[in-house]
């Protein structure tokens, strides 16, 4: 038999030709086989897509496929929406699609995810590279021939830099990052207005401090961060490389690699750089490499050289040609280049890439010709910052700065004014008041000295009431709020809650800006497999022939040993043990007579074969042991590989043309005839193998749905009726399934397969196509070998969280690509489906139908609503007699729904029941969702998943949450928080989502008050003072009071204040519904704030006023009084709000007053100010200490009366649990115990 | 942000941090503070608290504006008028005129009789009305450096218009404030007997130590067309010009009292003083009032009312409002921390809304 290599590109004689080929048809199917929603989200509005790294690619390839003639591509323009700058290829698009369409299968779902060598992708790149790449936009690289390479074009070194600044930039772009912020260029706009002569309210130094102080912080900040960048930059700029030169390979700087440089990487190596793959140490080509900086994957991938170049070896014959390749672009999962060696034109496509940030694994050496370095390579490209989002309070903040400018230009409009009329009916005298000169007289002219007429006075004392008042828009707060979340962002990641000791893994916080909006979510949006199931794959049991071996769950214990190999006097044994069957076992190893025997052997022989597995051989500390450790793409054909090992059948070696299994103790040789790949469409894949006896069998596995549409059903009905039967109760248990089948093929069948393989390999044009109808004409007639049921075991605590979050009124979507029973099933065992819910089934292919189907669950549930509402009224209002309604909604029927005149319809319902299940869905559809409910509701969503599938869902969300997990760090990369376990969204949520609620609702209304209060004082005055905008603080106290004075109080409440227990919130899940009320922060509580402040500062204001009123005070000492006045005051007002006070809080709130004094007195003891030692002559009476206390105890009374009152007489929820947590021992003990109602019932309105 | 950073990096760097295989726990060290468990003191408002508490201020607040109003009663304030009544009956009709010409006799006389025993030291105000000694442009027409000492003589920025002189020389002082200094001037008699005004010591310490050089002399001073007020002795330091210094503390609301001198005998009930009054400063401008003010002091300063009746008011509100409370949780008893209180506990029906 010809040895066969399957995995290699069988067609190297590429004809450069055909302009326009149009090999769409496979990049057509693959989009369909994500549900045909894909193609109208495609056309989704911008809204939807435009944040979505992959739907830009969706697009392309929809637009591509409308216009076929358009050959030629632009690639590497520029695109404005920053993603996927470049990804035309439709190789790309059809790719990326592909990816995003896991969850599709039901069973083998994972092992589409990527798939770098497989067999669709290749064709399709190769199919795509028929196209010219015009030179004009292709990058040449000669190989070795680095300088003729970067001749023309000086390509971008490998040397990277991720740091933003250098020394000498520092300053200048710094400064222009920092003027991105409104709230810099306000304070900017103030002190230039400042410097205008006229203006000049504050000194030039005073009116610039404030503005220095924050930029200054920030740069210190900046740096801090560039310096570690740079440090990391040099670190890897510096690690070394070997490289062809002069016939040898020499060590090098990674940044001193170039483009067209050839290089050798060994085994465990990173790779410095994006290189096309010339040979490796695998005579076939193949190298094995980890992707886990690249997308977090741990599994290994399998990269190929061609053909053309595995077999020279460049140091010794040199190596000559040319790669025209696209130009640098962030698409991972696209590559389209050719290479024109010897003559020949070879195309290359992603899986004759390797990436910079990979690691060769399992590869003795591989070489490569440099294509991309540094800035240009994929990973560089990709290194985004997190996604910036605003916080659902700082855009509720907003209004209410915008009502503070408006108080704001109030107040100056009203001084302006009053000035003007001061001015009209005092114009007689303005040239001789004593203190009111309108007329310069000490020249020999009188020249109007500072007076420009009534109108232009006007407006200039509007500005400088600006200037005056300016605080009242509290620019500080935008700093404190920014240090504030890096505080709390501190104590998430710190707490060990949140710590996953599985993974090793810390919370992650990586938008720093939507902190408080964990305190408001109100829908959760989870994805499942890998989310609230831990993704690793367990075999649990088979169903051979129509018997089901389930194992007894007792005596397991004894055959967990699983089976070993003994190779070269050395034990090899997988590495994951397996639970098995003894029934099962005993009919293994039964002999080879009994019919069930050898289809038990050919059950076991199919889920060894019948796989991508690569058995990698792991040493372990006993030199006599090793272990075999199954590395593949989908965990589910690991669980099966495992499987197969623990009852004999070990697959122990793996190269592209054949496996060496070992069979019960006897290693056996199979070739590897073909490989019909799993796709979408059949989702089902298939192995033709040349087994030892001579006999050519196609071993088949996939989806029940498919497989049993291509078993020969007249042969086995018994059988076929049993497994369905055994398949149902597997899914019922939550256990995702796939059946097994085989045929073996006779000579003539085999050849005619084999010609025609051949011949759909070769082809130019529509491979992909060609190959699929091979495989389907093969994979027929099959003989039912059995089903397997493998177990993805819930995470720890997921029922528990899930219950948690439903008591605090939170609903939990699940949205999963498996199917509907096994989607029930999970939703019953993490509690989230519960018998007394009803539950609407919507499960439906066509426009009519859906229309009906949802009309009749509406009336369904109005139904039930109203029935229980009877029934609640009836029972005379005790308890909550609701019945709940739980909707279960594939993706066929959201086809039909998202995006039409039905969406409506449906959000009608949805919202109506409490628990909605979506299975089958497709990734972008799962972004639909989430826009359903974010575009018609003012509630936050959260949305929580692991998987690349999730992205467009995380993004699409208020709060995405990534899972870094199993399938890598897709999602953690595109969510802003990123954390371990499902289960820690209860504490992040209920403790601290509600701690930074209330933290920054308190913070934000009291930033307000501070500030305001501060400028009424400073309005009172300007009242006195002829509205000549004098201020009797001075100008050094009202740029430091809001910077020094009283900063430090509200970023530490900020950070360290808790209403609540951590105990009592767990404890109580309702309490979270503060959040949902918005109890910490809405427009009354503002309202109150504000009257509140109006009455603080009358009474800070008029009390020494009249105090007095006929004394011989001066103005610097009554600003000084003033000054400590409202310091001290807007400090005990904090205080008053404490909860918690550790001793960081009472130190930096008296350190805050005690600094007041400390810097009051400083200004006062400077004698080129005008209020030089004002402080002690006013200190030193009685009088001052009076109004002082006065003004303390005035001021405070109301706001401690209300709050007293509202405490005792309206408690929320919150203070009742305060009080439950100071004096609640007593009570416990009393053996008072009040039952925890389940349910959720709704929440009071407000507390009014 | 650095935590941003950390993250792209790690894709980037991909040194050892991620990939290579060693089990270092990242696990958050345990510390009080990092999870947020410090002890803390955790005050709850219960009713005995804000009892005592507004009982505590009433029992404060009561006897301190029982003692200020007392205070205040004891001292004895004598407050005359003059600005109109000492411009001949004749004049009034142009009182602007009056006091610009140089011709008029500007001295009067005014009796004024002693309410009260005033025990010494009494001080001796002039008190202004509607003089906006506040005013921006006023406030800051003045140079501190220059008055400090001599070689700041040349110092006059911000002293417009009354920088320098017709002839260029800067003014020392120099500004609007010094330029308007008050120029009235009393004398006191006693039965026909003179009665001393001590007019030392009328500022503060540290202005005439630190603020006013005691070699700065002053130089072209009133020398232009608009006399503003007081001319100044050009032989003595502007430390020692009292006068100016106490002026040039300008005052902090449009309505002022500025010390003018002390009497340091006592006074007894029912005694006429005479005051011969020049009347010289022009506040006939801007419709200002002059007065001039005989004042006992007390620890409150002089006579005011308004922090005792404060006091007493805010005193007494905190007692009624301890008596409230009292009755309040009479008449609403609420057990603290009852769980059944929590709004998912109790009955829909029975809200305490």
């Amino acid at each position: 038999m010809a040895h066969h290599r399957p995995l290699l590109d069988p067609s190297p004689r590429t004809p450069p030709s055909d302009p326009s080929p149009f090999p769409f048809s496979h990049t057509t199917t693959s989009i369909m086989t994500t549900p045909p929603s894909t193609q109208n989200y495609a056309s989704a509005p911008p809204t939807s897509s435009a944040s979505l790294p992959y739907s830009s690619s969706s697009r392309r390839a929809a637009s591509g496929r409308s216009k076929p003639q358009s050959g030629r591509v632009t690639i590497g323009g520029s695109d404005s929406s920053g993603h996927a700058s470049a990804n035309l290829g439709n190789s790309a698009s059809g790719f990326s699609i592909e990816s995003l369409g896991p969850g599709v299968g039901p069973g083998i779902s994972s092992s589409t995810r990527r798939r770098y060598g497989s067999r669709g992708a290749e064709s399709d790149g190769y199919g795509s590279s028929q196209r010219e790449i015009s030179d004009e936009d292709a990058r040449l690289v000669y190989i070795n021939e680095p300088v003729r390479t970067n001749e023309k074009f000086e390509f971008a070194g490998n040397s990277i830099r991720t740091s933003k600044y250098s020394v000498l930039t520092f300053i200048p772009r710094n400064l222009f990052e920092q003027f991105h912020r409104v709230a810099y260029i306000y304070f900017l706009i103030i002190a230039i207005l400042n410097q205008l002569p006229q203006l000049a309210v504050f000194g030039r130094t005073a009116s610039i401090l404030p503005l220095a102080f924050v930029l200054l912080v920030t740069a210190v900040k900046d740096a801090y961060e560039d310096w570690r960048r740079h440090r990391s930059d040099r670190i890897e700029n510096n690690r070394m490389a070997s490289i062809l030169s002069d016939g040898q390979f020499t060590a090098k700087r990674w940044k001193d690699i170039r483009v067209g440089e050839i290089l050798k990487i060994e085994a465990d190596q990173t790779l410095p750089c994006d290189m096309v793959l010339l040979s490796t140490s695998d005579p076939t080509g193949v190298a094995y490499i980890q992707t886990i900086n690249l997308d977090g994957e741990s599994n290994l991938k399998t990269r190929y050289a061609k053909q053309e170049t595995l077999s020279r070896m460049p140091e010794k014959e040199g190596m000559n040609g040319l790669i025209r390749c696209e130009r640098p672009n962030r698409n991972i999962y696209g590559f389209m280049a050719n290479m024109d060696i010897e003559g020949k034109r070879v195309s290359l496509g992603p899986s004759n890439i390797v990436l910079r940030g990979c690691e060769l694994k399992n590869t003795k050496w591989a070489v490569g010709v440099v294509v991309y370095a540094g800035r240009d390579t994929k990973v560089m490209l990709n290194s985004s910052g997190a996604p910036s989002k605003r916080s659902r309070l700082e855009t509720r903040m907003n209004y209410e700065i915008i009502l503070l400018s408006v108080f704001l230009i109030t107040l100056c409009t009203v001084v302006a004014m009053l000035h003007g009329i001061w001015l009209r009916t005092h114009l007689d005298e303005l040239n001789f008041t004593l203190f009111y000169r309108k007329k310069d007289y000490s020249g020999d002219e009188e020249e109007n000295y500072k007076y420009y007429g009534i109108g232009m006075e006007v407006f200039f004392a509007f500005l400088m009431s600006v200037i005056v008042f300016q605080i009242m828009i509290p620019i500080s707060l935008y700093i404190s709020m920014e240090l504030v979340r890096l505080g709390q962002a501190y104590f998430m990641i710190r707490d060990a809650h949140l710590y996953d000791e599985a993974s090793n893994l810390r919370f992650q916080c990586r938008a720093l800006n939507i902190n408080e909006d964990l305190g408001q979510v109100k829908y959760v949006f989870s994805d499942k497999t890998g989310t609230l199931t831990e993704n690793k794959m367990e075999f649990q049991c088979a169903s051979v022939r129509g018997v089901d071996y389930s194992g007894e769950k007792d005596g397991s214990n004894g055959e967990r040993d699983g089976s070993s190999v003994v190779v070269d006097g050395q034990v090899w044994k997988p590495k994951m043990k397996v639970k098995t069957d003894p029934m099962l076992l005993r009919l293994l190893r039964s002999g080879t007579e009994m019919e069930e025997g050898k289809h038990a052997r050919d059950f076991f022989l199919a889920l060894a074969a019948c796989n991508t597995i690569v058995p990698i051989i792991v040493e372990t500390p006993d030199p006599m042991q090793k272990l075999i450790d199954y590395q593949g793409e989908s965990p589910d054909e690991q669980a099966l590989a495992y499987a197969a090992a623990a009852y004999g059948f070990v697959l122990v070696e793996r190269t592209s043309g054949h496996i060496v299994i070992d069979v019960q103790g006897d290693r056996q040789r199979f070739n590897v005839l073909g490989m019909h790949e799993f796709d979408s469409d059949r989702k089902r894949m298939s192995v033709i193998v040349g087994c030892p006896d001579k006999t050519v069998k196609v071993f088949v596995k996939g989806a029940d749905s498919s497989m049993f549409g291509v078993i020969d059903r007249s042969l086995n009905s018994d059988i076929i009726r049993g497994t369905e039967g055994h398949l149902h109760a597997y899914s019922s248990m939550g256990l995702r399934t796939l059946v097994v089948g085989m045929r073996e093929l006779s000579t003539s069948e085999f050849e005619q397969w084999q010609s025609a393989y051949e011949k759909a390999n070769s082809a130019l044009m529509g491979r992909a196509g060609l190959l699929r109808a091979v495989a389907v004409g093969v994979e027929r007639n099959l003989s039912i070998l059995g089903a397997s049921g493998i177990e993805d075991k819930l995470q720890q605590g997921v029922p528990e969280a899930i219950e948690s979050l439903r008591q605090a009124g939170i609903k939990v979507w699940v949205l999963t690509g498996d199917k509907q029973e096994t989607a029930i099933s999970i939703g019953y065992s993490c509690k989230l489906l519960t018998n007394d819910m009803t539950q609407i089934v919507i499960n439906i292919n066509s426009r009519e139908s859906c229309k009906k189907s949802l009309e009749d669950a509406k009336a369904m549930s109005k139904k039930i609503t109203a029935i229980s509402a009877a029934a609640q009224n009836s029972e005379g209002g005790a308890g909550s007699g609701r019945v709940p309604l739980a909707l279960i909604i594939d993706g066929t029927s959201l086809v039909y729904i998202l995006e039409t005149e039905f969406e409506e319809e449906l959000f009608e319902l949805a919202t109506a029941c409490s628990v909605v299940l979506c299975c089958r869905v497709a990734p972008l559809q799962k972004a639909g969702i989430v826009a359903l409910i974010k575009n018609r509701t003012e509630d936050m969503t959260l949305a929580i998943g692991d998987g690349a599938n999730d992205v467009s869902m995380i993004q699409m969300a208020d709060v995405g949450i990534g899972i870094s997990g199993q399938e890598g760090r897709q999602a953690v990369m595109a969510s802003d928080f990123a954390m371990g376990q499902f289960r820690f969204l209860v504490p992040l949520l209920l403790v601290h989502g509600h701690w930074n609620y209330h933290r920054m609702g308190y913070m934000i209304l009291y930033n307000f008050y501070r500030n305001a209060v501060f400028v009424f004082i400073l309005f009172w005055y300007v009242l006195y003072t002829a509205f000549s905008l004098t201020t009797a603080i001075t100008e050094w106290s009202s740029v430091l009071y809001s910077v020094i004075y009283t900063s430090l109080p509200t970023i530490i409440v900020g950070i360290l204040d808790k209403d609540l227990s951590r105990r009592t919130l767990l404890k109580y899940p309702q309490l979270y519904g503060a959040g949902h009320r918005k109890e910490c922060y809405n427009p009354k509580l503002f309202w109150l704030t504000m009257i509140d402040t109006v009455w603080q500062s009358l009474v800070i204001f008029y009390i020494p006023f009249f105090a007095y009123k006929h004394s011989t005070i001066s103005g610097s000492s009554i600003g000084d009084l003033w000054t400590l006045a409202v310091v001290i005051l807007v400090n005990i007002h904090l205080a008053m709000d404490v909860i918690r006070w550790t001793w960081i809080t009472h130190a930096v709130i008296w350190g805050s007053i005690v600094a007041t004094f400390i810097c009051v007195i400083v200004i006062d003891v400077i004698p080129d100010l005008p209020g030089y030692w004002a402080i002690f002559e006013i200190a030193s009476t009685g009088l001052f200490w009076a109004c002082l206390l006065a003004i303390l105890v005035m001021a405070m009374v109301p706001r401690f009366v209300i709050k007293v009152f509202n405490q005792y007489v309206r408690p929320g929820d919150i203070q009742i649990a305060r009080e439950a947590e100071k004096f609640g021992n007593s009570r416990e003990n009393s053996g008072v115990e009040i039952e925890m109602n389940p349910i959720p019932t709704p929440p009071r309105e407000t507390t009014q | 942000m650095n935590l941003k950073a950390t993250a792209a990096s790690s894709t980037s760097d991909g040194t050892s941090d991620s990939s290579a295989p060693r089990r270092n726990s990242k696990k958050p060290k345990y510390s009080r503070f990092t999870q947020q468990e410090l002890p803390a003191c955790k005050p709850i408002l219960t009713p005995g608290w804000v009892i005592s508490t507004f009982a505590v201020v009433g029992i404060i607040f009561i006897p301190i504006g029982l003692a200020s109003l007392f205070a205040s009663q004891r001292v004895v304030e004598i407050v005359d008028r003059y600005d109109i009544d000492c411009i001949p009956e004749t004049l009034r009709n142009d009182k602007l005129a009056f006091i610009q010409s140089r011709e008029t006799n500007k001295t009067c006389t005014r009796s004024l009789t002693v309410p009260m025993d005033m025990k010494s030291p009494i001080y001796v105000y002039y008190e202004l009305d509607n003089f906006y000694q506040n005013h921006r442009r006023y406030v800051k027409s003045r140079n501190d450096k220059q008055l400090q000492s001599k070689k700041n003589e040349n110092e006059t920025s911000s002293c417009d218009p009354e920088a320098n002189a017709s002839n260029g020389l800067p003014i020392v002082p120099c500004g609007l404030i010094a330029w308007s200094l008050f120029n009235d001037t009393y004398r006191f008699s006693l039965s026909s007997k003179v009665l001393e005004v001590n007019k030392k010591n009328i500022a503060w310490k540290s202005d005439q130590g630190h603020k006013f050089g005691d070699d700065v002399y002053p130089k072209n001073f009133q020398s232009g067309g608009l006399i503003g007020g007081a001319k100044l002795n050009a032989s003595k330091p502007l430390s020692e010009q009292e006068d100016l210094i106490v002026w040039m503390r300008t005052a902090a609301l449009p309505t002022f009292r500025k010390l003018w001198g002390k009497i340091e005998v006592d006074l007894e009930a029912n005694e006429q003083i005479t005051v011969v009054i020049q009347n010289n400063y022009n506040t006939y401008s801007f419709g200002g009032k002059k007065k001039l003010v005989l004042s006992t002091t007390s620890w409150i300063g002089g006579k005011n009312d308004f922090l005792g009746v404060a006091y007493l008011t805010v005193g007494g509100l905190c007692l009624f409002l301890a008596i409230s409370f009292i009755l309040l949780y009479f008449a609403r008893p609420r057990p603290l921390g009852d769980p059944s209180f929590l709004s998912w506990n109790s009955d829909p029906a029975g809200h305490m809304n």
